[in-house]
C-alpha cells in the first residue's frame, strides 16, 4: 500500500533545505492551499457534471447526455452561463452582507474538506479531534445561508434563511450523536486513526447493527444539514422562487453553487471515512488471493469509489423523493432520528462496555 | 418583491408579526401569470388574495366581431390543455342553434379526441404536481406520454398545442390512415405507465403525507364556488357535464363518473389519475367502432345563427366549460360569454388554503390544476 | 321538477316576472327590486334548490344593461335562467347575490370590471382583470379604444 507521508514528506524536506524554515512553512502552506482550491473547482466540476448525467438518467432527459463527447459539453455551457451571466445587485440589500454571505458558505465547506484523508498520508490537517472539528466547522456554514437570505432584503430568501436556521440547528443533533456513536466503537475523534481501525474490517460489517443505524442515520441527517432533496426546503423552488439565494446571480450564485456540491462531496466522504473504511481497500475473511487483487487498487481510488457511490445514493434520494414540509421535518427529527440516535448511542455504549466490539 | 421588509421593533420577543408576500406574478408554482397576495403570519397562510388579468386579451369582446367559423379559433387559445374540448363546445352551440345533426362518425371521432385531450391534460397536470412538491422526475416522466398524445394530434390536425379540429357541423378533415393504429398503440403503452405514476408518486409516504388531509374542501363549498372537474368531484359533488348534460357520445359509452368524498389534496390527485383510467376505457370501446360516412354534415359557409340565446356545456379536463351565446340573426354573436371552470376554481382558494402552511398552498394550487389562460380569457 | 310545474311555482313567488318562450332552459325576468329576495328563495326552498350558479354573465343592451345567472340544482337537476334589468345604462345598479352563492362574488366584480354594473352591497367590488386605474368599461358596445381595438 502507498503511503504518501514519504512523498510529502519528501516534498517538505526539499522546501527546507532549499529556503529559511519560514520561507518554507509559508510556500507549503501556500502550496496546500493552491491544492484545495484547485480541488475545490474540479469537484465543483466534475460533480455538476455527475449530477447533470445521474438526474439524466433517471429523468429521461436527452440533453445531458449527448451534448458533446459524452454530455461534457453541458458542464462547460453551465460553468460559462454562469460566469457569463450579469451580477445583478439589490438596491436595498445590505451591501456588505451580500457580499459576504458566499465567502462563508465557501469557506466553510473549503474548510472541512482539508481534513478529509485522501489516502494514508494525504492529508492537509490531520488533528486529534477531526471529527469534532468537522461537526463544528461544517455547521458555519449556515451563518452563510442565514446573512445571505437576511442581506437580500427579499421576503422568499428570509423564509429560505430561517427554514434553513431551523433545519440545520435540528439536524446538527442527529449527525453529531450519530458520529458520537461511532466515535464510542473507534475510541477516537481523529480521522486517520479512525481508518486504522478499520484495517481488519469496515465499521458497517463489524460494527453490527448499531454501525447500520448509525449509517442511515448520518446519511439522512446530513443531507438534510446540507439542504439538498429531498430536504432542499430553504430553496424549495417552488414555494420560495430559490429561497436564500433568489437575490443572487452569476458568479456569487455559483458560489453557493459550488458550495452545496462540495458539501456534499464532504458528506459522503466522512461517511467513507467513518463506516466505509475510508481509503482501505475491500477484503473477505480468509480470501487471501481475493484480497490480494483488492490491494492492488491504489488506496485513493478504493476512497473516491467509495465516495462516488455514496454520492450516487443521495442523488438517487434527491431525484426520487418530493419535498417534505417544514413542520413534516422537523418531526422527522425531534420525533424519530433523535430519540433513534439517543438509543443507538446507550445500546452501542452497552456493547463497548461489555467489549463485544470488533 | 423588492420593496423594504419592514419590521417594527418588536416589544415582546414572543408576538409575531403577520406580513405580506406577493407571490407571482413570476412564480415557478403559479402556473402562468398569476399572482396571489398572501398573509403569512411566519409559515402559515392567514389570507390568499387572487389577482388576475395578466394574460387577459378579452377574447369575449373579439368573438363579438368575430364569425362562427373563427371563433372556433379563440377558444383553444384559453384552456390550451383542453384546446379540442373548447373548440367543441362551440361548435356544439352552433350546431344545436342551426339544428344541424351531425355524422356518427364525427361524434366518435370527437369523443375520442376529447378523451385524448383529457388524458394529455392530466399527464401534464399530474407531472407538474410532482414538481411543484419537489419531485422533478415526474415531470419528465409526464411529458414522456403526453409525447405520444401531441406526435397522434400533430398527425391528424396538424398542431401540437393551440390546436384546431372542430369546426361547426362537423371535422376540419377526415382522420389520418395512421390514427386508429396509433391511438391503440398509446392506449397499450399507457396502460402499462400508469401504474408507474402510482408507484413514483401515489405510494411514496412523502407524498402521502404532504397531501392527505390537506386543503380540506367540503361538498358544500365546491357546490356553493361552483368548482367544477376532478377538483369538485373530488369533494363529491357530481358535476360531470359528460353524465348530467351528457353530448357527443358520451350517453352510448360505458364509463364511471370519479366520485370521492375526503375532498383533500389526495382525492384530488386521485380523482385525476382513476379519471384516467376512464378516458382509457372511453377511447377503447370507441376506437375500434369508428362508423364510415362523412366527416362534415353540410352547412353554410357563411353561418348565421337564429335570434336567441344558447348555451352549451362541455366537460373540459379542468370541469363544466360552458358557451353562451346571444345572437341577433348576424354572422357574429350579440354577446358571447365563456364560463370557464378556472375561473371558478380559483376563488375558492382562499377558503381552503387558510391556515394551512406556505408549501402547502402549493400542493394546493397544483391539485386545483389552474391554467391562467383560462382564467383570464 | 319538470319546467312547466317550476314556472307555475315562480309566478306565485314574484311580481312580474316574465318569461321567455322556446328557450333552451326555462327563462324567467324578475324586476330588479326583488332580485335578492327571489333569490335568496330559489337557493333555499326544498322545492327549488338551485345551489349551483355555474354562469354569470353582464349583457350591454341599447336601452339597459342585462344580468344573467345561469342556475342548476344538485338535487333536483334542473336548470334555471335567471334575468334581471338595470335601470339605464348610466349608472346600472343590481343587488349583490354573492352572499348566497359565493361564487359570484369574482363573476359579479368581472361584470363591474367588464360592463360596469355595480352590485349593491357586494363587500369587494374593484375592478378584476384589468388595472384599477383603468377608464371606462371595454365590454359595453360603446367603448371606445382608438390604440387597442382594431375596427374592420
Amino acid at each position: 500500500m502507498y503511503d504518501f507521508t514519504t512523498l510529502v514528506q519528501s516534498i517538505g524536506n526539499f522546501l527546507h533545505g532549499q529556503f529559511s524554515p519560514g520561507v518554507a512553512t509559508a510556500l507549503e502552506w501556500t502550496l496546500v492551499i493552491l491544492v484545495y482550491l484547485a480541488l475545490y473547482a474540479i469537484l465543483g466540476l466534475v460533480l455538476v457534471y455527475v449530477e447533470r448525467r445521474v438526474c439524466a438518467f433517471f429523468q429521461l432527459r436527452l440533453g445531458p447526455n449527448r451534448v458533446g463527447w459524452a454530455g461534457t459539453a453541458q458542464t462547460v455551457a453551465d460553468a460559462l452561463k454562469l460566469l457569463l451571466k450579469e451580477p445583478v445587485t439589490v438596491n436595498k440589500a445590505d451591501k456588505l452582507l451580500y457580499n459576504l454571505a458566499p465567502f462563508i458558505i465557501t469557506l466553510a465547506a473549503l474548510t472541512v474538506i482539508s481534513l478529509v484523508p485522501f489516502a494514508k498520508g494525504l492529508q492537509a490537517f490531520d488533528i486529534n479531534i477531526g471529527l469534532l472539528f468537522i461537526v463544528a466547522v461544517s455547521s458555519l456554514g449556515v451563518v452563510g445561508i442565514l446573512l445571505a437570505g437576511w442581506s437580500s432584503n427579499n421576503k422568499y430568501a428570509l423564509i429560505g434563511a430561517m427554514r434553513s436556521g431551523a433545519q440545520i440547528v435540528s439536524y446538527e443533533l442527529s449527525v453529531g450523536l450519530s458520529l458520537l456513536t461511532m466515535v464510542l466503537l473507534t475510541g477516537t475523534l481523529q480521522l486517520s486513526t479512525i481508518i486504522e481501525t478499520q484495517a481488519n474490517g469496515w465499521w458497517i460489517f463489524k460494527g453490527h447493527v448499531p454501525a447500520i443505524i448509525a449509517f442511515f442515520l448520518y446519511l439522512t441527517a446530513s443531507i438534510a444539514e446540507i439542504n439538498r432533496g429531498p430536504f432542499d426546503l430553504p430553496e424549495a423552488e417552488s414555494e420560495l422562487t430559490a429561497g436564500f439565494h433568489t437575490e443572487y446571480s452569476g458568479l456569487k450564485f455559483a458560489f453557493f453553487f459550488l458550495a452545496e456540491f462540495v458539501n456534499m462531496f464532504t458528506v459522503a466522504a466522512i461517511a467513507t471515512t467513518v463506516f466505509l473504511g475510508g481509503w482501505m481497500p475491500f477484503h473477505l475473511g480468509d480470501w487471501a488471493g481475493f484480497n490480494a487483487v483488492m490491494d492492488f487498487v491504489p488506496p485513493i481510488l478504493w476512497f473516491f469509489l467509495k465516495v462516488s457511490a455514496v454520492i450516487f445514493l443521495m442523488m438517487w434520494f434527491k431525484w426520487t423523493f418530493p419535498r417534505l414540509r417544514i413542520d413534516q421535518l422537523l418531526k422527522l427529527e425531534w420525533k424519530y432520528l433523535m430519540p433513534l440516535n439517543l438509543m443507538n448511542l446507550v445500546f452501542t455504549a452497552i456493547l463497548v462496555y461489555l467489549g463485544w466490539h470488533g | 418583491m423588492s420593496d423594504q421588509l419592514d419590521l417594527a421593533p418588536a416589544t415582546d420577543l414572543l408576538t409575531s408579526q403577520e406580513y405580506f408576500v406577493n407571490m407571482g406574478p413570476q412564480h415557478p408554482s403559479t402556473h402562468g401569470v398569476l399572482r396571489l397576495v398572501l398573509t403569512i403570519d411566519g409559515e402559515i397562510i392567514r389570507k390568499v388574495e387572487p389577482h388576475i388579468g395578466y394574460i387577459h386579451r378579452s377574447i369575449e369582446k373579439m368573438c363579438e366581431k368575430d364569425t362562427y367559423r373563427q371563433i372556433v379559433h379563440l377558444t383553444d387559445r384559453m384552456d390550451y390543455l383542453s384546446c379540442h374540448i373548447n373548440n367543441e363546445a362551440v361548435c356544439l352551440a352552433v350546431e344545436q342553434a342551426l339544428q344541424i345533426e351531425v355524422p356518427e362518425r364525427v361524434k366518435v371521432i370527437r369523443t375520442i379526441i376529447d378523451e385524448l385531450t383529457r388524458l394529455a391534460s392530466h399527464q401534464l397536470w399530474w407531472g407538474v404536481m410532482g414538481m411543484d412538491l419537489g419531485a422533478i422526475t415526474s415531470f419528465l416522466y409526464g411529458f414522456r406520454d403526453r409525447e405520444m398524445i401531441n406526435d397522434i394530434f400533430e398527425e391528424t390536425c396538424g398542431a401540437r398545442l393551440t390546436m384546431n379540429y372542430n369546426v361547426p357541423g362537423g371535422l376540419m378533415f377526415d382522420i389520418h390512415p395512421n390514427f386508429q393504429k396509433r391511438t391503440k398503440d398509446f392506449v397499450a403503452h399507457f396502460k402499462t405507465k400508469l401504474p408507474e405514476y402510482d408507484q413514483l408518486l401515489s405510494d411514496n409516504p412523502i407524498f402521502r403525507a404532504r397531501t392527505e388531509g390537506i386543503g380540506y374542501m367540503s361538498k358544500e363549498d365546491a357546490v356553493a364556488y361552483g368548482v367544477t372537474g376532478p377538483s369538485g368531484r373530488a369533494s363529491g359533488f357530481a358535476c360531470d357535464v359528460r353524465k348530467r348534460h351528457p353530448y357527443g357520445m358520451y350517453p352510448q359509452v360505458d364509463f364511471k363518473e370519479v366520485l370521492m368524498t375526503d375532498g383533500d389534496c389526495f382525492a384530488r390527485y386521485k380523482a385525476r389519475i382513476l379519471e384516467m383510467w376512464e378516458s382509457l376505457r372511453i377511447i377503447e370501446q370507441l376506437i375500434d367502432n369508428i362508423p364510415e360516412g362523412d366527416f362534415q354534415a353540410p352547412t353554410k359557409q357563411v353561418i348565421k345563427l337564429p335570434k336567441g340565446e344558447f348555451y352549451q356545456r362541455v366537460e373540459t379536463a379542468r370541469g363544466d366549460f360552458g358557451v353562451y351565446i346571444i345572437s341577433d340573426g348576424n354572422k357574429s354573436p350579440y354577446r358571447l360569454k365563456f364560463r370557464s371552470p378556472g375561473f371558478s376554481n380559483l376563488f375558492v382558494l382562499d377558503k381552503v388554503a387558510r391556515g394551512s402552511k406556505l408549501a402547502d398552498l402549493v400542493a394546493i394550487m397544483s391539485t386545483f390544476d389552474y391554467v391562467m389562460p383560462d382564467i383570464d380569457r | 321538477m319538470n319546467n312547466e310545474a317550476l314556472l307555475q311555482l315562480l309566478t306565485t313567488w314574484a311580481e312580474g316576472l316574465e318569461t321567455e318562450e322556446n328557450a333552451q332552459y326555462l327563462n324567467v325576468r324578475v324586476p330588479a327590486a326583488q332580485l335578492h329576495d327571489f333569490a335568496f328563495r330559489l337557493k333555499n326552498d326544498e322545492a327549488t334548490s338551485f345551489d349551483y350558479l355555474f354562469c354569470l354573465s353582464g349583457v350591454d343592451w341599447p336601452e339597459y344593461m342585462e344580468v344573467v345567472y345561469h342556475l342548476e340544482s344538485t338535487q333536483h337537476g334542473h336548470c334555471l335562467v335567471l334575468k334581471s334589468r338595470t335601470d339605464g345604462r348610466e349608472d346600472p345598479r343590481l343587488d349583490t347575490v354573492c352572499d348566497i352563492w359565493p361564487t359570484a362574488d369574482a363573476h359579479e366584480r368581472e361584470a363591474y370590471d367588464m360592463f360596469g354594473i355595480r352590485f349593491n352591497n357586494h363587500p369587494d367590488l374593484r375592478r378584476l382583470l384589468l388595472t384599477d386605474d383603468w377608464e371606462g368599461y371595454p365590454m359595453r358596445k360603446d367603448y371606445k379604444d382608438e390604440i387597442n381595438m382594431i375596427e374592420l
